[in-house]
């Protein structure tokens, strides 16, 4: 430290870094990602692989029926076949394609309705986000799984209704947290240096608060995610969700539940109904760690403060 | 008036509004059907008579608001209506009434639940402590590891583990959860251990994660270290310093954990075929028995809608900026 | 805590700290922010730790007890407290010492007393633990030490909850609950800081009152050189954790050997000659204004601006000096009243004003870090006022952006940094480049320099000098330093709970007679004086006896 420095602004020493782009920082932080968010990202790559190319790798038709049902695990059916002969192993890979597309187009809706009106709530603090505040506040006041339960009731089983109900009811989540962190953001001063400035609302919501929000929004995207996955896996699972002949994770394991019965006297035929389940709990783990990660990575919260 | 009494009424008045709402919500469901449900109700074959009787008989002749206050005011009394099943085209009726129905169902529900908080609350409680108290040790990183994983799985994966293994593999507890009213008590609890395990397993790792969290934030306040710095004794800090201000946080994760188990009750049900309000429930939705369905999802909306409104009371009542006001 | 108090007088070290090396973490690993500083504290002394963010003086005076926040550790050295070592006894030998030995009082009183229980309880908690006196015996000395710190009510105050006594009060229990054992060491961590002047005051003589009174020794940390001037008998001064200097208190302010030094008070040594001036640009007339519709925190405030001046106002927390800034932008429309520029009324609210009108008012914050979007670059930044007011794109305004941070002493390299990659000046450089690119008439500069080390706020304060000069800006200049107010204004506003106390030139507000209000806030803002304090207090009960 010398004592006779002479002041100057340029020479104030910030943690002045190197600049890098954005793709460098990301790599940068991805070399230094825990080995569990590796392997859920490892796990998530093999997931959209197996569902891009589903048709390529499954050895046999979505719904193509053979002579045998419950046949044994043998070379023809890896993994046997179900109940009324159809192949497992490649209804599982269907399966990949259809639960997991199905979960990612309802959070995709989930994200447009929530968040849209949380943006609008938390720029426009006035009636309209009080409405809709007290709205989001009685629906979360019934449990969504049994709210769903009784809107298909109403509106029948079928997929479409599944996946609008299920969306409109989980974008109340997702409202309230896009509300609640961009308030954060929107009373930071630059928003208030912005408006002062005249910006039209678009813009201040565009370039001032969407940027800031961001992380925290892609850590929900993957809890959403995994929620809305495990709620239509459990809708599926009791026989109101994805209807036959469609391949879907949930509803095979209610379909070959039966099995587990004769684990001991053929453990693999007790094994069948839990590959699904398996399927479905290796993708939320996966997702679970990366988000677990990313939170820590982007919050700057650490345990300690 | 004392500032907690007024706040407990006011959050007392909530809950009445939003239970309120949400009866508005599940009574305009039946609304929502389509004009024909009479007929599918009936069958194809109904006489004209017998559907306008069915019609007369839901009150589809009187205006909307006149049967929401009929059916809240029967609701009040503990009628809930007759079940749409058991109805015939030819007009014979053999319908049960929806209490008749729900009742013994609600009690077995109310069992599984009860029993399972017993084990998992206080299971969970320790376990969300004890890693928050010994942070960042090998044991506070594998019980979170486990947690992690753990509130990953669905359900019914908990489940048909649990059965593979402890049910015909290793056969230690039954398969289905078979419960009669004549049963013992301690039957009744063998038979519902493998579905009380399960929610146990789903719920403590959501309630660990919770309570963890909610002890570093009050372990981290400046007063917490103000006391250490007093040279107050480790468990001194707990008792005295951390605890009356924990009993807020604790009673909404215990709250909302209770509330999930509505929630995850419902597919364990069906799992073990217990003969429960959830399992009920769902087959009401696959027959599309609207009288059961609302009523069963009023009932689980209103213990949904007690929890949470229970835990903010606990939290209230134990604020001590309300409890001494200036 | 006088002067010529004979140091040593008692004779042994208390403190002995050598070559100790503190780590702390961030950005995932380790990093040095105590490099090796040593300390020597005797018994009945009392040592100011002084230096600005960053300098590692509340982790060094913390691991005076033996004490690592959680993210630091005690690497080397050696810590001797009355011939113990600390820095490797286990936590359940310290604890024998912390609360009956060695006291600690915090920054933030509001936060450090927890809510649960009554103060009186929490006062005696360690000295009922670690004595053996009788609990009764122990809560009527704290009674006597309450009296002794001038609180109100001293015997029944105790029974009252933290959250029901104000700031300065909580900050005297506390002390109060630090000497209840009569403790050899009493740690002051920053005390005051979050405090207004004329609150510090009375805090200050009491805490200096009693430590004297038990001949107690002390560590007080504060960033505030006047202030611990009035408490401290020798001072040690730190920068990027290591010890720049340590000297007796007066020999110090007199005659400091190092330039670092003297920049701690860098701030005080500028004054702006004052000028006078007619030309009114911005008016402020007979305003009133409510939160809500309820809250009423602005009553009848009637300020003038002079254009090309720098109008000062000045006041404590509550006073409505924020507010006003609110109401000038449009961001608060008034109650009753309003506000001319040139002239003429502006329209009230932020919607109904124009471009231009927009254009001619900036605004700086207190807060650079929040003042700007953490994801736009510099150049981003500066460009958006010369794309939005002045329709320049492309080449040409980065062009002027460049000019822009030329004006600012910042050279283009900064151009594609984020803010986070600046350091506090430079961000607040670059929130100063982004009101002139607008090319305003009026820039609004809302406590602008208190969250700036000394050295980083005059080079602030002489930039706006500069660019005053330069382009004829008005300035309003919200602050509640009164050096800061010498350095940069030609007038100064007084406000007090929503009111203006008076306006003046600088000259006359400063120099008596003074409104009551007046005269409380200037006489009770610190200065570099030892004596200034004791002083104070002799004039305050002449007055008053």
């Amino acid at each position: 430290m010398s004592d006779t420095e002479t002041y100057s602004a340029a020479a104030e020493v910030g943690q002045v870094r190197l600049r890098r782009t954005r793709r460098e920082r990301a790599w940068i932080e991805l070399k230094k990602a825990p080995i569990s968010a590796w392997f859920g990202m490892i796990i998530i790559a093999i997931y959209v692989f197996v569902a891009l190319f589903a048709p390529l790798i499954a050895p046999y038709g979505e719904a193509q029926v053979f002579a045998v049902p419950y046949a044994p695990w043998d070379s023809t059916h890896l993994f046997g076949t179900d109940q009324i002969g159809r192949d497992v192993f490649s209804r599982l890979i269907y399966g990949a394609r259809n639960t997991v597309g199905i979960a990612l187009v309802t959070t995709l809706l989930s994200f447009f309705i929530g968040g849209g009106l949380g943006l609008i709530a938390a720029i426009n603090r006035a009636r309209l986000d009080q409405f809709i505040s007290r709205a989001v506040d009685v629906l979360m006041a019934i449990p969504s799984l049994i709210f769903a339960l009784m809107l298909l009731s109403i509106f029948g089983a079928n997929l479409l209704s599944l996946v609008v109900i299920i969306a409109v009811l989980d974008s109340t989540r997702v409202f309230r947290l896009t509300r609640a962190v961009a308030i954060n953001v929107a009373v930071m001063d630059y928003v208030e240096a912005a408006r002062l400035r005249g910006e039209k609302l678009g813009w201040v919501m565009r370039r001032e608060i969407l940027p800031n929000i961001m992380p925290p929004l892609v850590a929900e995207f993957g809890l959403r995610f995994c929620f809305v996955f495990l709620t239509i896996a459990a809708l599926s699972f009791l026989g109101l969700g994805i209807q036959p002949p469609t391949a879907d994770w949930g509803s095979m394991v209610k379909e070959n539940a039966s099995l587990i019965q004769f684990a001991q006297y053929d453990l693999k035929a007790g094994l069948t109904p839990l590959l699904p389940a398996a399927a479905i709990a290796l993708l939320t783990v996966a997702v679970n760690f990366v988000v677990d990660w990313f939170l820590h990575k982007t919050s700057g919260l650490r345990d300690e403060h | 008036m004392h500032p907690v009494i007024s706040t407990v009424l006011q959050r007392l008045g909530l809950g009445l509004i939003t239970l309120f709402v949400v009866s508005l919500i599940i009574f305009s469901s039946i609304e929502l059907l389509p004009g024909d449900f009479t007929q599918a109700v009936l069958g194809q074959s109904a006489t004209e008579e017998t559907v306008a009787a069915f019609r007369k008989e839901l009150g589809l002749d009187k205006p909307a608001y006149v049967r929401y206050f009929d059916w809240v005011g029967a609701v009040m009394t503990g009628d809930l209506g007759t079940s749409f099943s058991g109805r015939a085209a030819s007009g014979v009726d053999r319908s049960r009434s929806v209490a008749e129905l729900v009742g013994p169902r609600l009690w077995n529900t109310l069992f599984l639940a009860a029993m399972t908080a017993v084990i998992a609350v206080p299971l969970a409680l320790f376990l969300g402590i004890s890693a928050a108290l010994y942070r960042d040790t090998w044991y506070d990183k594998s019980v979170s590891a486990a947690t992690l994983t753990t509130i990953s799985f669905p359900e019914f994966f908990v489940a048909y583990t649990l059965v593979l293994l402890l049910a015909t593999l290793w056969p230690v507890f039954p398969t289905l959860a078979n419960v009669t009213p004549e049963m013992g008590l301690w039957d009744r609890i063998y038979a519902c251990s493998l579905p009380a395990l399960t929610l146990t397993l789903v719920i403590v790792a959501h309630m660990m994660r919770m309570t963890r969290a909610a002890i570093i934030s009050l372990l981290a306040s400046p007063y917490i270290e103000m006391a250490r710095l007093k040279g107050v004794s480790r468990s001194r800090v707990i008792l005295k310093h951390a605890l009356p201000n924990a009993w807020g946080p604790i009673s909404t994760v215990i709250a909302f954990n209770l509330a999930y188990l509505v929630v995850g009750v419902v597919v364990v049900e069906v799992v073990f075929t217990y003969p429960g309000a959830g399992q009920l429930m769902v087959n009401s939705v696959t027959s599309r028995d609207i009288p059961v369905v609302q009523a069963c999802a009023l009932i689980f909306a209103a213990t949904y809608i007690l929890l949470n409104l229970i835990a903010d009371i606990v939290a209230i009542v134990t604020n001590p900026r309300l409890l001494h006001p200036r | 805590m006088s002067t010529d108090q004979p140091q040593g007088q008692k004779g042994d070290i208390l403190v002995d700290m050598r070559e100790v090396r503190i780590d702390g973490y961030s950005d995932e690993r380790w990093h040095e922010i105590v490099k090796g500083v040593d300390l020597t504290l005797r018994r009945g002394e009392v040592m100011g730790l002084i230096g600005e963010s960053g300098a590692g003086k509340s982790t060094l005076g913390l691991a005076a007890m033996g004490f690592a926040r959680p993210g630091c550790r005690l690497t080397s050295g050696s810590i001797k407290f009355d011939g113990m070592e600390l820095r490797t006894a286990p936590e359940s030998e310290k604890r024998k010492l912390w609360g009956s030995r060695i006291a600690y009082v915090a920054q933030s009183a509001a936060a450090a007393f927890n809510p649960a229980h009554r103060l009186i309880d929490q006062t005696v908690e360690a000295t009922v633990a670690g004595t053996g006196q009788s609990d009764s015996d122990i809560r009527q000395d704290a009674q006597e030490l309450y009296a002794s710190l001038q609180l109100p009510d001293p015997n029944n105050i105790g029974s009252r909850y933290p959250h029901q006594v104000s700031g300065g009060q909580l900050q005297r229990i506390m002390t109060a609950m630090a000497m209840s054992p009569r403790p050899d060491l009493i740690i002051f961590d920053e005390p005051t800081t979050a405090l207004d002047v004329t609150t510090q005051v009375e805090v200050l003589v009491a805490m200096r009152d009693i430590v004297e009174q038990f001949n107690t020794a002390a560590i007080y940390i504060t960033h505030d050189l006047a202030v611990v001037a009035q408490m401290a008998d020798f001072i040690k001064v730190l920068r990027y954790g290591e010890e720049v200097e340590e000297a007796e208190t007066r020999k110090m302010l007199e005659s400091p050997e190092k330039d670092y030094t003297k920049s701690l008070w860098s701030v005080r040594a500028l004054e702006k000659p004052e000028s006078k001036s007619d030309d009114i640009i911005l008016s402020i007339d007979g305003v009133d204004a409510a939160y809500g519709n309820t809250i009423k925190v602005l009553h009848d405030v009637k300020i003038n601006v002079p254009r090309g001046k720098t109008v000062a106002v000045v006041g404590e927390s509550g006073s409505g000096k924020s507010t006003t800034a609110r109401v000038i932008t449009g961001l608060l429309p008034p109650s009753k009243g309003d506000v001319k520029f040139n002239g003429e009324p502006l329209p009230e609210a932020l919607k109904e004003r124009n471009k231009d009108q927009l254009r001619r008012i900036q605004m700086i914050y207190q807060m650079a870090d929040t003042a700007m979007n953490p994801r736009q670059t510099v150049g981003e930044i500066i460009g958006r006022p010369l794309d939005f007011y002045h329709g320049l794109t492309g080449k040409a305004a980065e062009k002027r952006v460049i000019e822009l941070m030329e004006m600012i002493e910042l050279d283009e390299s900064f151009i594609d940094r984020l803010p986070a990659e600046l350091s506090g000046g430079q961000k607040q450089r670059i929130c100063i480049a982004r009101a002139l690119a607008a090319e305003p008439e009026v820039i609004i500069c809302d406590e602008v320099t208190s969250a700036l080390d000394q050295i980083v706020q005059e080079g602030i304060l002489k930039l706006l000098l500069r660019l005053q000069e330069e382009f004829n800006i008005t300035y309003l200049f919200i602050t509640h330093d009164i050096a800061v107010v010498q350095a940069i204004s030609d007038e100064i506003v007084v406000m007090f709970q929503g009111k203006v106390v008076e306006q003046g030139l600088k000259s006359e507000i400063l120099s008596p007679p003074h409104p009551d209000y007046t005269q409380l806030l200037l006489s009770s803002v610190p200065e570099m004086d030892p004596d200034w304090l004791s002083n104070l207090m002799e004039e305050r009960g002449e007055i008053s006896g």
